[in-house]
């Protein structure tokens, strides 16, 4: 009993229970990243690709090819529910989930297969993973390499895995300079036919003279022509192009035996997992890494990267970044400097604080009506009235994301910017005003230096806090997938009336959305993952250049 | 803020105002030799040409009054010492010369401070100017976030000095002045922070005499520093004399009777005695003023 109380008494207990607190924290946060780092960076890996034959007598099929993706121990009721055949005296059975790809050609890409009736896996060496643009991915038995339907190599000579590749890189050249012609050339052609409509548009709405008029008219129709005969020998050289990447085609047996043609032009990379040593699959780890990293996402956002989210998302961050920190900054140097500080600087300040608490969605209901609708279509009217009925701002974009998200990380540079402001010892105002400075020049020169860690703090917690947000980016400017990045080489190179994708979203989408979720359970790991360091690296920028500040004001408060 | 703004101040206004001209009989004292009490040469303030003359002051915060009818005259290229117990008025006193305390809403001020003239709390004297003339050393050294070498020349730049020639010139000079130039000369593009709190504290002050003022008044600027870095400031005060008017307020009855010329003691917002230092250490003519000096309350 004595011991108890001296125990409690010396706070040992305490020190016990702050040091579980930690220690729980801790294991949190390093679990909730180790988790979402094994399952979403485990996906890129080249896993080995098994053969099994099944010796069940029901079965639909007997030989399956395919990626083990997990397994798990079911009692055998469910098993025998969903209507399997599992003998009496079996109370558990193993089942694995085995991706078998071929969504083209089975339509059951993803399927569960008990242990039960599986003779031993083996794994081939000659099983062929083919990645593809549509349709994900192919597993089977390389047949041929044909050209023009004619076969130039089998997997028997010896130079088959060569020529293959070789043809592969060819077509991707192909479609590179396709995608080149599209993006670049053709674009540009399509946006000054744009130019030319809406200049045709203004002729009608602003009522020119006639004769004006008629020469105008005959500007643009020429111009027109002359587009539209750019476009037609483009659109021959493209249809050269397209003709070309169908040269070759690629033989492939599948798992029952059929045989599938799969045009070249569709293929993205053909691998042999079984065959590869741990060296090539490490390397072809980080091209798919680097792949998910840097390209667009294909086939409703499943296959492929996740590039322009990861784009918008810092876009985004950046422009509200731009818009909440001057604005913040002033109105906490105001609140905190030159208002009163009565009754209605109190009710003022109050307000503000709780506008860190309203709920997101709450921001993005009023970024909608009053940002888009209201605000865009007012610009709309006023500058872009040709375009109309198509919004320019006024609808969703990249603009009004940024502004409901300054609007909604405002509070937070609000205050502690007033905290920053707050915390600068009055001798340091006095030694200045002492000198004769005003009051002014007393605020620019010597407290608001002072203050700029602060102000930094700030911005942390505000990109912290916006870069995770999807609520209301959902309603002003954030879609599933954006058909061009919201900066490029056309004027004005940073395009706020576009709409972004974000990875916040892109988790939502993808987990969510997606029609096929054993396809995108993975990525949706990895975009988790990618978001988590997303925001760390922007934070640990900001925190970098905040100690370089105050580092170099250093001991100002001591 | 100094505990000396808040302080309530209650009773004891009885206490009489003091001619700051007042005379008496001294004895006779060994020529200067060295700087003792008793050493000196003789001083009078009726020798003195005034620099600011004090009449009639009365300061309120709110409903409380801190200064009660304060008549002293300052005189001119000397040192001026203010003593008194915690909450005295003497810090509020120094404020009224630089009009620091224009910078505390609930303050009112009665009465005038003449400074070579005209009344500083006159309607059209421009505070800054005002400021620019009486500069001012606080209690805790407060130096800017900036370089050792634009510290000193904020006041300049203020003014809208950008002649890197000028600019030179006067840092190095005030620098000197502050007999700090010898210990920083090397590193002038350092931040001020990296200074100890005495040089920070000579900073200040080379930075205070940058801008050439008339009057430096030096708030406690000793109490924050180790015995060393007192000596250095207090053997500047002494060189700092032969061309500027300074006032300073201590707690440290020893330090006001190393630097001062002229000693006033204050008590509870009330001038009690005004002089010489040397008469007021050794033969104070009040009670008051002996029962502080010799440590009976205070």
């Amino acid at each position: 009993m004595g011991y108890m109380r001296q125990w409690f008494k010396s706070g040992t207990p305490w020190i016990w229970l702050n040091g579980g607190a930690v220690a729980f924290s801790m294991i949190m946060v390093v679990g909730l990243i180790g988790l979402i780092a094994v399952r979403g960076f485990g996906h890129f890996w080249p896993s080995d690709v098994a053969l099994i034959n099944l010796s069940n007598a029901d079965a639909e099929q007997s030989t399956l090819i395919g990626e083990i993706v997990r397994s798990e121990t079911v009692p055998a009721a469910i098993a025998r529910d969903s209507g399997e055949t599992v003998p009496d005296d079996m109370d558990l059975v193993t089942r694995h989930l085995i991706k078998l790809g071929n969504r083209d050609q089975t339509d059951r890409d993803f399927a569960w297969y008990l242990e039960l009736g599986m003779q031993p896996w083996q794994y081939p060496q000659d099983i062929m993973v083919v990645e593809r643009r549509e349709w994900g991915n192919f597993y089977g038995r390389p047949l041929a390499l044909l050209r023009e339907g004619v076969e130039v190599a089998t997997p028997e000579s010896d130079n088959f895995m060569q020529e293959l590749q070789a043809a592969i890189t060819r077509s991707l050249e192909l479609h590179e300079e396709i995608r080149r012609l599209e993006r670049g050339t053709i674009g540009r052609i399509n946006t000054s036919l744009d130019d030319l409509r809406l200049d045709a548009r203004r002729l009608e709405l602003d009522e020119t003279p006639a004769d004006i008029r008629v020469i105008e008219l005959d500007r643009i129709a020429a111009e027109r022509a002359s587009l539209d005969e750019q476009y037609a020998v483009l659109r021959q050289e493209l249809d050269v192009i397209y003709a070309s990447t169908r040269r070759d085609t690629l033989k492939m047996e599948m798992a029952d035996g059929n045989a599938v043609d799969i045009s070249l032009a569709a293929i993205m990379r053909v691998t042999e997992p079984n065959a590869m040593s741990v060296f090539g699959k490490t390397a072809q780890y980080f091209e798919r890494l680097w792949e998910f990293l840097t390209e667009d996402p294909r086939e409703a956002n499943t296959e492929g990267g996740i590039f322009p989210a990861i784009f918008g998302t810092v876009t985004m961050v950046l422009v509200m970044s731009i818009i909440v920190t001057p604005f913040g900054i002033l109105a906490a140097i105001y609140l905190r400097e030159y208002a009163k500080q009565g009754t209605m600087t109190r009710i003022i300040r109050i307000s503000v604080y709780n506008l860190a608490g309203v709920p997101s969605i709450v921001y993005g209901v009023f970024g909608l009506g009053f940002f888009v609708y209201y605000l865009g279509g007012s610009l709309d009217q006023l500058f872009y009235e040709t375009a109309l009925p198509t919004p320019t701002f006024g609808t969703p974009g990249l603009i009004w994301a940024s502004l409901t998200l300054a609007l909604l990380t405002l509070p937070i540079v609000i205050v502690s910017t007033e905290e920053g402001l707050a915390r600068i010892p009055s001798t340091i105002r006095q030694g200045s005003l002492a000198l004769g400075a005003t009051k002014s020049e007393t605020l620019w020169k010597v407290v608001v230096p002072l203050a700029t860690p602060a102000m930094m703090t700030g911005l942390i917690l505000a990109i912290a806090r916006a870069a995770g947000e999807v609520a209301p980016l959902m309603l002003v400017g954030v879609v599933k997938l954006a058909p061009a990045l919201p900066i490029d080489a056309t004027f004005p190179f940073l395009h706020l009336d576009r709409k972004i994708m974000h990875l916040g979203f892109h988790i939502y989408d993808v987990g969510f959305q997606s029609p096929n979720v054993e396809a995108a359970r993975p990525l949706v790991y990895a975009t988790a993952l990618v978001l988590v360091i997303l925001i760390m690296v922007l934070n640990l920028a900001a925190i970098s250049i905040r100690n370089r500040l105050r580092e170099r004001y250093r001991s100002a408060g001591e | 803020m100094t505990g000396d703004q808040t302080t309530t101040l209650k009773g004891d206004a009885a206490t009489a105002t003091q001619d700051p001209a007042n005379r008496r009989d001294r004895p006779s004292v060994s020529p200067a030799s060295a700087r003792k009490i008793g050493e000196r040469e003789t001083m009078s303030l009726t020798d003195e040409v005034a620099k600011i003359q004090v009449n009639n002051l009365n300061l309120f915060y709110d409903a409380d009054q801190a200064l009660r009818n304060i008549n002293l005259m300052i005189p001119e290229k000397r040192v001026t010492a203010f003593i008194g117990p915690s909450g005295c008025g003497k810090s509020t006193l120094l404020r009224c010369f630089n009009r620091m305390n224009d910078l505390v809403d609930i303050c009112r001020i009665e009465g005038e401070i003449v400074m070579d003239g005209k009344n500083i709390y006159d309607r059209d004297v421009d505070v800054a100017d005002l400021r620019r003339s009486v500069g001012m050393v606080f209690q805790k050294p407060n130096p800017f976030p900036k370089t050792i070498y634009e510290n000193v020349a904020y006041g300049l730049r203020l003014q809208g000095v950008t002649s890197r020639r000028v600019l030179d010139e006067v840092v190095e000079k005030s620098l000197r002045a502050a007999a700090l130039w010898d210990e920083v000369k090397d590193r002038l593009q350092e931040n001020a922070f990296r200074m100890s709190g005495g040089q920070q504290q000579r900073l200040v002050i080379a930075r205070a005499i940058a801008i050439e003022p008339e009057v430096i008044l030096l708030d406690e600027p000793a109490s924050a520093l180790d015995p060393i870095s007192t000596l250095k400031i207090e053997e500047l005060i002494n060189e700092l004399k032969q061309d500027y008017t300074i006032i300073i307020v201590t707690h440290n009855m020893q330090q006001a009777a190393r630097v001062s010329d002229y000693t006033a003691f204050m008590y509870m917002g009330n001038m009690v005695e005004y002089g010489d230092t040397d008469t007021l250490f050794t033969n104070p003519r009040k009670k008051q003023t002996e029962d502080y000096i010799t440590g009976r309350y205070g």
